[in-house]
C-alpha cells in the first residue's frame, strides 16, 4: 500500500474538506484517517490516504491538489507518508 | 499512525526553519577510465559520468517532490583525478583538458558541482600529483562547476610540507587567475588533512579509492531547525540543551537516511553514507553562528565559543549516529564565514578573528572555511596557515581544511560578494609576521606518536 499524507493549511472557509474529499473519491483514493485542528486561527487538516488504486500518477495528483488549494485560498500539500514515519517513529 | 502534531512539526521544519537535504552526491570511480592517450581518457571519463549520473538530477527532483523535502544540490564526486590522469598527462595543460571534460560532463547531466579534481599527497607527491596541483589555477579559472582539493597530511603519515608550501603558491595563483571576479577560483579549492574518502560536501568531496564503483552519499543540514528547538528552551541547563540538540539531529538525519535509501534504490546505486553536518547558507535563519548565539555567546568569537561549538558538534554526531545505518564524511558543524550571515556579522562586529576560528576548528568537523583575506598576503603566510590547520587535524585525528581566498586588489575594510551559496565576506586581517623560514625548510613533519597503533 502506498500511503500519503495530505495537509491543508489556511484560513477556515466553507467546503474545504468537501472539495478535497470529492477530488479524492473521483480518483479512487481511499481516506484512512482524517484529523483537524485550529492553530492561531489557521485551519490545519491532515488526511492519511491510500494511493494504491489511484487512477492518476503521484505528480498529477499533487499538482491538481495544489490547484484546488490555490482556488480555495488554502495551502494543500501531498507527501508520501514515509518522511513523517522516518522522522517520528523508531 | 502518524498524528497531526507530528505532521505539522515536520512541515514547519521544512517551510519555516529551512530543513533541507543539502546534497545527494553520487560518487563515481574513474579508475577504469585511465588510458595512456589523453583524448581516450577524456572520452571514457565523459561517457562514464554521463552514463551513471544521467538520472541523478531527475531522481533528486522526484524524491523532493514526492516527500515534500527540498534537495538543494545534486552533485558528483570522482576518483582523485591525479590517479586517473597519471598515465596520459605530461604537462599541467593536459590536466586542464581533463578539467574541461569534467565540466562539460557536469553541465550535461545538470549537476551544479563536481568534486575530485584532487590529489592525495599526504606523504609524498608523484609527478602526476604535482602536475595536477600546478594545473589547478588554470583549471579553476576556465571551468564553472569543478571543485579541487589537495590532501597534504594525515595522522598516519604526518604532514607533507613540500605540498603545503606549494599550495601556498597555488592558492595565490588561483586567486590571480580569477582576480577579475574577486578571486572566485579559491572558493572552489580546499587543502585538507585527514580527508575522508566519502565526503559528499564541496569543495572537498572526492570518491576515494577505498570506495565501490559508484555510490550515493547524502549530506543533510538544518541549522535553522536546531536553532528553533533551542529558542524554545532559553534557560535550560546543559543537560537539557544537549538532549534537545541530539533529538533534533536525530530527526534531521532520519530524513537524510530516507532520501539516501530512496535515491539509492531508484538509481540502482548502493547507498554509501549519510553526512550529518550542520551546513549553513547565507539565508537568514540558516546559520550555525545563530545556534552558538542561542547557546549563549553574544557573537561567535566571544569567550565560550569553542566550548559551545564543541558540545554542538558532539551532540549532532550523537543524535545522527543513531538515526542512520552508515554515517561518514565530515559529520559535525561547519563554520564557514562567507556562507553564514551570523559569522559575517560577528566578523563585522569585531568579535571573530582568524585565530579564534582556528581554535574553533579544533572541535568541529572542518577547518578555516570561506575566509577572505587581503590580496597581498604572501604565499608563505598562506602555507603557514595551512601548516597550522594540518597540525590540528594530524594531532587530533580529525579532518581539517583550509579554504581561504586572498582577494587580489582588496584589503581589510573591503568586502567581496560571490552570491548564491557562497555568500559575501568582509576581508579579515591576517597576522603579518613572517612564516617564510618555517615553510621553506622542505620535507615532511613526521606522524605523531599516537598514530603508531600496530
Amino acid at each position: 500500500m502506498t500511503r500519503a499524507i495530505i495537509t491543508v493549511v489556511g484560513k477556515d472557509t466553507v467546503g474545504i474538506i468537501a472539495k478535497v474529499c470529492t477530488y479524492l473519491a473521483d480518483n479512487q483514493i481511499n481516506i484512512l484517517d482524517i484529523s483537524q485542528t485550529i492553530v492561531q486561527e489557521f485551519f490545519n487538516m491532515m488526511m492519511i490516504v491510500d494511493l494504491t488504486k489511484s487512477v492518476k500518477p503521484f505528480d498529477q495528483l499533487n499538482d491538481e491538489l495544489v490547484k484546488i488549494g490555490k482556488d480555495t485560498g488554502v495551502q494543500v500539500k501531498c507527501q508520501l507518508e514515509d518522511i513523517f514515519d522516518k522522522m517520528h517513529r523508531i | 499512525m502518524i498524528n497531526l502534531q507530528e505532521v505539522i512539526e515536520t512541515n514547519k521544519m521544512i517551510e519555516q526553519e529551512n530543513l533541507d537535504v543539502r546534497t545527494i552526491t553520487m560518487g563515481i570511480s574513474l579508475l577504469d577510465c585511465a588510458d595512456h592517450d589523453l583524448n581516450i581518457t577524456c572520452e571514457k571519463i565523459y561517457k562514464k559520468i554521463t552514463t551513471l549520473a544521467c538520472n541523478l538530477v531527475q531522481t533528486g527532483e522526484d524524491i523532493a517532490r514526492e516527500f515534500g523535502i527540498p534537495i538543494v544540490n545534486k552533485r558528483i564526486s570522482i576518483t582523485p583525478i591525479s590517479l586517473v590522469g597519471s598515465a596520459c598527462c605530461r604537462i599541467p595543460g593536459d590536466y586542464v583538458q581533463i578539467a574541461k571534460t569534467l565540466d562539460r560532463a557536469a553541465k550535461d547531466v545538470g549537476v551544479n558541482i563536481l568534486g575530485g579534481f584532487s590529489a592525495i599527497v599526504s606523504k609524498g607527491m608523484t609527478q602526476s600529483d604535482e602536475l595536477l596541483i600546478r594545473s589547478i589555477p588554470m583549471a579553476l579559472a576556465c571551468t564553472e562547476r569543478i571543485c579541487s582539493s589537495v590532501n597534504v597530511g594525515s595522522t598516519k603519515t604526518g604532514i607533507n610540507m613540500d605540498a603545503v608550501r606549494l599550495m601556498g603558491d597555488i592558492i595565490r595563483q588561483t586567486a590571480e587567475a580569477t582576480q577579475e571576479r574577486d578571486s572566485v577560483g579559491c572558493t572552489k579549492l580546499v587543502v585538507l588533512c585527514n580527508a575522508p574518502d566519502d565526503n559528499p560536501f564541496m569543495a572537498g568531496a572526492f570518491h576515494g579509492v577505498s570506495e565501490a564503483d559508484a555510490i550515493i552519499n547524502v549530506g543533510v543540514s538544518g541549522p535553522g531547525v536546531v536553532k528553533y528547538a533551542l529558542e524554545q528552551i532559553p534557560d535550560a541547563d546543559f543537560e537539557l540543551l544537549c538532549e534537545t540538540i541530539k533529538r533534533t539531529a536525530f530527526k534531521i538525519t532520519r530524513v537524510g537516511q530516507l532520501v539516501a535509501q530512496e535515491a539509492s534504490s531508484r538509481l540502482g546505486v548502493p547507498f554509501g553514507i549519510i553526512d550529518l553536518s550542520l551546513a549553513p547558507t547565507p539565508a537568514i535563519g540558516d546559520s550555525v553562528a545563530d545556534i552558538l548565539k542561542c547557546i549563549g555567546v553574544e557573537h561567535p568569537g566571544a569567550p565560550g565559543t569553542t566550548a559551545a561549538l564543541a558540545l554542538l558538534n558532539d551532540q549532532v554526531k550523537k543524535g545522527g549516529v543513531m538515526a542512520s545505518s552508515y554515517v561518514g564524511g565530515l559529520s559535525g558543524a561547519f563554520i564557514p564565514v562567507s556562507e553564514d550571515q551570523g559569522m559575517i556579522d560577528a566578523v563585522e562586529a569585531g568579535a571573530l578573528t582568524i585565530e579564534k576560528l582556528e581554535a574553533m576548528t579544533c572541535v568541529c568537523s572542518v577547518g578555516l572555511d570561506m575566509i577572505a583575506i587581503p590580496g597581498d598576503t604572501p604565499a608563505t603566510t598562506i602555507a603557514g596557515i595551512i601548516a597550522d590547520e594540518s597540525a590540528i587535524g594530524m594531532v587530533n585525528q580529525k579532518t581539517t581544511a583550509v579554504r581561504i581566498i586572498p582577494v587580489i586588489g582588496k584589503t581589510v575594510g573591503d568586502t567581496v560578494e560571490y552570491g548564491g551559496l557562497f555568500g559575501h565576506a568582509p576581508i579579515m586581517p591576517v597576522n603579518t609576521f613572517s612564516s617564510q623560514r618555517f615553510v621553506d625548510r622542505g620535507g615532511r613533519i613526521p606522524a605523531p606518536i599516537h598514530s603508531f597503533k600496530n
